[in-house]
């Protein structure tokens, strides 16, 4: 079967299951079995189909796509030109030729749009421009996150039907206090569990499979409602329903960014699909309609980053207004030279990056992302590894060919920041679900910044490598949990001996997240991943020299990612217990959760690999490498310099390459070693740097107050201005209404007095006329025979005599 | 002598005609009046019951009275029986009806061990 259509067949149903095993679950939850049981095996069935489809998709794009090492350099364009185009004359044969033609023109800078197939399964509605379609744009990006998002909810979907199985009988929360002390008791929920979980991948795959930005959008709205659905998971207590609302509401601030980006790209372009569609044009013949990527990266301007004709000429509305119509097309090259339209380019690359702010929990609308560790283990380990923070920066990924110089280096700064303030909390965390947390936030943060410096790639590799070594982190700290009762570490320790494969698994994670290896050899996947945004960030840096502390941040961020997370395990594993009531109770876990821990660890250890041949994800992710990014670029307006956006290939060789990966080793190895200073060896105590820093420290573990300082700034504010309005509400509109009410209630009580009084009085006279005429009626009918025969015969002869005297006269005619 | 009397008892004169339509309407009359009368001053139920036959057939009377072939118009098509089918249904009627009354004081003098229907006053309003 062709490709171009076997692929969304295959993806699509991967992507609808879920969809179906929550309908199911839905409406026949509770009757699967006893407690709702089953409901875990439809929901697992449901993924393992997926996933399997995905793996299936996956394998059939190999073997039409392999994966083998891009040869980077000066040839790339017009010879790679030539030999993509004979593969796929098909799909991208016009395009081909263009890109090769005006390579010629462009001096050898012309490149290959990667080869995406997209359409349309079904249009949601369609008025004059605006089109919002179901779609699917499939490229190796997609099809490698619907395999990592499958499998690793794969993973958490069984791991959940050992972790959940509390939810099976009637459960006693020791955390909700009733009014009269005692424990809230209520019925399990675990079919609701594994609902939302399906929608949950749904929403997910919407995403990742999604044809335009209109249908993100839909998914990653859906996405925001499961992660409220998840987080609030034991919705009885207080601090779940307030962090499953601060996930809602901060993703809202969000998402509010990214619905003024979506309105600037379709006011000004009047399309949301990412790539060209076929459509039917006026005289019957099929003309492609561009999408967003052509629009900005035209190709006969060599895919190279510019402002489209469309937001030219809405930014330079006034003077298309004065200019005949004919002439503003000739004109338009002129505005764009003068800077028309690069402000809007600019805003709708920063709104929609603003939404992914929300979803990657970046700073500063990270603080969600720790509170959301109030959901049941298995959720946070879906949301931060696969799911809900993936999403941000797949976004940014996918929309990467439509961002500008400007908005990337606003990408790499929240990174950088993000990565350094999650990082430093994380250092004195106690909370074991916290520190992966941060540890989660900092990771993305090292993602956004190497898609910031121009590593899409690097970026990307990093998400998919992530993605795998965290959940096994967060399942392994699930797993701790359900030993211990208890996410305090400074209650652990010593538990290696009683939990060997949690504990294996979790140090492959740890030395996954810090990227350990041997130089140059062989090394855990984040080795990999990490290394190339280090080469990335210091290219870029090289670069920019202005720009440098990008590059710091990244390698102070890996050595502080080394030390917190070797924190975390020596205080867990290592040592004595320092509570014996904790040690007692704590048991290696049942083997449905620990499968998926090896699982998840051997990818931990393998999915940064290169196979020989070539296979590896980061030459996977090159295929799909949107046009015009791969040479060095540069550009950038809005803050009055000219940025170098390196080419990443550049990155990959010689003394940057070798700075970095030494670089990357030493900080990782560093942090390591304080780490088992403090924590293994105890060399240095703490406590007693806790002491010295006394201020840094209460700073860091209050989170930097930004819990403190939103509350000042924008909850108090709230609250304030809640209270006006209810002031308002109750000084004002209440009496109003009231007084209203007052009046009603008088002139109410006016007619009731007139319908009491006249009305009733009347009505009530004259029945009781009657009556009395009735009682004295009453008396004629005496019930004696004979008087009745008198009375007929008297009656009869009165009448006679009546009838004789009034008509007398017609009587006697 | 006859006309000072004619002129001073009323009706005087069905003494002194032959007998005509009249003087059955005026036997018709006394039965009725006798029939009345009877059903008003008898305390016996019985008594009352005969009363009704003798108003009824007062009224029968009447109806073979008027029935008479003096009376019918000239062009008159119907058999002149009229008056008699009349009666031969109330009679029928009446044979009905006394056996409703009959059941009726039957069923009184079940209840109150009397037939005095000046005791009778169940329906007494």
């Amino acid at each position: 079967m062709d490709l171009a259509s076997q692929l969304p067949q295959l993806l699509g149903l991967a992507w609808l299951l879920p969809l179906a095993s929550f309908v199911l679950i839905l409406f026949f939850g509770p009757r699967m079995g006893p407690h709702g049981r089953n409901a875990a095996w439809v929901a697992t069935a449901a993924i393992v189909t997926s996933l399997v489809l995905s793996l299936v998709a996956f394998v059939s794009w190999l073997g039409v796509h392999p994966a083998v090492a891009a040869h980077h350099g000066g040839d790339h364009g017009a010879a790679h030109a030539a030999e993509e185009a004979g593969d796929h004359a098909g799909s991208h044969g016009d395009a081909a030729a263009h890109g090769e033609q005006h390579g010629e023109q462009h001096g050898g800078h012309a490149e290959q749009p990667p080869v995406a197939y997209s359409g349309d399964w079904y249009t949601l509605y369609e008025a004059g421009r605006l089109k919002l379609s179901i779609g699917w744009y499939i490229d190796s990006l997609t099809i490698l996150m619907f395999v990592v998002v499958t499998f690793i909810a794969t993973c958490i979907h069984v791991y959940a039907s050992g972790y959940m199985h509390d939810e099976l009988h009637e459960v006693t929360d020791h955390e909700v206090h009733l009014a009269d002390g005692s424990h809230l008791h209520r019925p399990g929920r675990f079919p609701r569990f594994f609902q939302a979980l399906s929608l949950f991948c749904f929403s997910m795959m919407g995403i990742l499979i999604a044809g335009n930005l209109a249908m993100v959008f839909i998914f990653w709205e859906l996405v925001g409602i499961c992660s409220w659905f998840l987080i609030g998971f034991y919705y009885e207590r207080k601090s779940a329903s307030n962090a499953a609302n601060k996930a809602f509401i901060v993703n809202r601030v969000g998402d509010f960014g990214m619905l003024i980006g979506l309105m600037a790209l379709w006011g000004a372009l009047g399309t949301l699909h990412f790539a060209d569609a076929q459509v039917p044009g006026a005289d019957g013949q099929v003309v492609s309609k561009p999408g967003l990527f052509s629009l900005v990266r035209p190709a006969e301007a060599g895919h190279a980053l510019r402002v489209p004709d469309g937001m030219v000429k809405f930014a330079a509305a006034e003077k298309v207004a004065a200019t005949a119509p004919g002439e503003v097309a000739g004109k338009v090259d002129v505005w764009r030279a003068e800077g028309f339209g690069n402000w809007l380019l600019f805003i709708a690359g920063v709104g929609i990056f603003c939404g992914c702010v929300g979803k990657s929990a970046q700073f500063p609308l990270f603080v969600w992302l720790p509170d959301a560790m109030e959901g049941p283990t298995p959720v946070s380990a879906l949301v931060h590894s696969a799911t809900m923070v993936a999403a941000g920066v797949y976004l940014v990924g996918r929309f990467f060919p439509v961002l500008t110089p400007d908005v990337l280096l606003v990408i790499a700064y929240t990174g950088a920041i993000t990565l350094f303030i999650a990082a430093t909390i994380a250092l004195v965390a106690n909370d074991i679900k916290r520190v992966l947390a941060y540890s989660t936030v900092s990771q993305l943060g090292y993602m956004m910044l190497a898609l910031g410096v121009g590593g899409w790639v690097a970026g990307l590799f990093h998400l998919v490598t992530h993605a795998f070594f965290k959940s096994l982190l967060f399942l392994c700290s699930g797993s701790v949990i359900h030993a211990c009762h208890t996410n305090d570490m400074r209650k652990m320790g010593g538990l290696a001996k009683v939990m060997p494969y949690t504990a294996g698994t979790m140090l492959v994670g740890c030395l996954a997240i810090i990227g350990a290896g041997i130089p140059f050899v062989i090394g855990l996947s984040g080795y990999y991943s990490k290394d190339s945004i280090l080469a990335q960030a210091l290219s870029f840096s090289q670069a920019n020299p202005r720009h440098a502390i990008l590059y710091w941040a990244v390698a102070g961020g890996a050595f502080l990612t080394a030390f917190y997370m070797f924190r975390l395990w020596f205080m867990t594993f290592s040592g004595t217990p320092r509570d014996h009531h904790v040690a007692e109770h704590a048991h290696e876990s049942p083997q449905v959760m620990v499968m998926p821990l090896l699982v998840l660890a051997v990818l931990a250890v393998v999915a940064g690999w290169t196979l020989p041949g070539g296979f590896g994800i980061a030459n996977l992710l090159e295929q799909s490498r949107p046009a015009g990014t791969a040479q060095t670029a540069q550009g950038g307006f809005a803050f009055g310099q000219t940025l170098t956006l390196p080419a990443e290939h550049l990155s990959h060789e010689g003394a940057i390459h070798v700075t970095a990966t030494v670089t990357a080793f030493a900080t990782a190895l560093g942090g390591v070693l304080l780490a088992a200073t403090m924590y293994l060896w105890r060399v240095i105590s703490p406590a007693a740097i806790a002491t010295i820093f006394r201020p840094v420290y209460t700073f860091l573990a209050n989170r930097w107050y930004f819990d403190e300082l939103y509350r000042a700034m924008f909850v108090r504010p709230a609250h304030g201005l809640a209270a006006v309005a209810s002031g308002i509400d109750q000084g004002l509109i209440d009496p109003f209404i009231n007084g209203l009410a007052w009046v009603t209630r008088q002139v109410a009580g006016i007619d009731a007095w007139i319908d009491r009084t006249l009305v009733d009085g009347l009505v009530n006279a004259t029945a009781s006329a009657t009556w009395a005429a009735g009682l004295e009626l009453k008396k004629l009918q005496t019930g004696s025979l004979r008087q009745y025969v008198m009375f007929i015969a008297a009656g009869t002869v009165a009448l006679f005599v009546l009838a004789s005297m009034l008509f007398r006269s017609s009587l006697a005619g | 002598m006859n006309s000072v009397v004619a002129s001073a008892v009323p009706l005087f004169g069905l003494f002194t005609e032959p007998v005509s339509v009249a003087h059955y309407l005026v036997v018709g009359a006394i039965l009725f009046v006798s029939g009345v009368a009877c059903m008003a001053l008898k305390r016996n139920a019985l008594g009352v019951l005969m009363g009704i036959e003798l108003v009824l057939n007062g009224a029968n009377v009447n109806f073979v009275a008027f029935a008479s072939p003096y009376l019918q118009g000239e062009g008159s098509r119907s058999l002149g029986l009229d008056g008699q089918v009349f009666a031969l249904f109330v009679i029928l009627l009446a044979a009905a009806e006394a056996a409703v009354a009959l059941a009726i004081t039957l069923n009184f003098y079940n209840n109150h061990a009397t037939v005095d229907v000046d005791r009778a006053d169940d329906l007494k309003g």
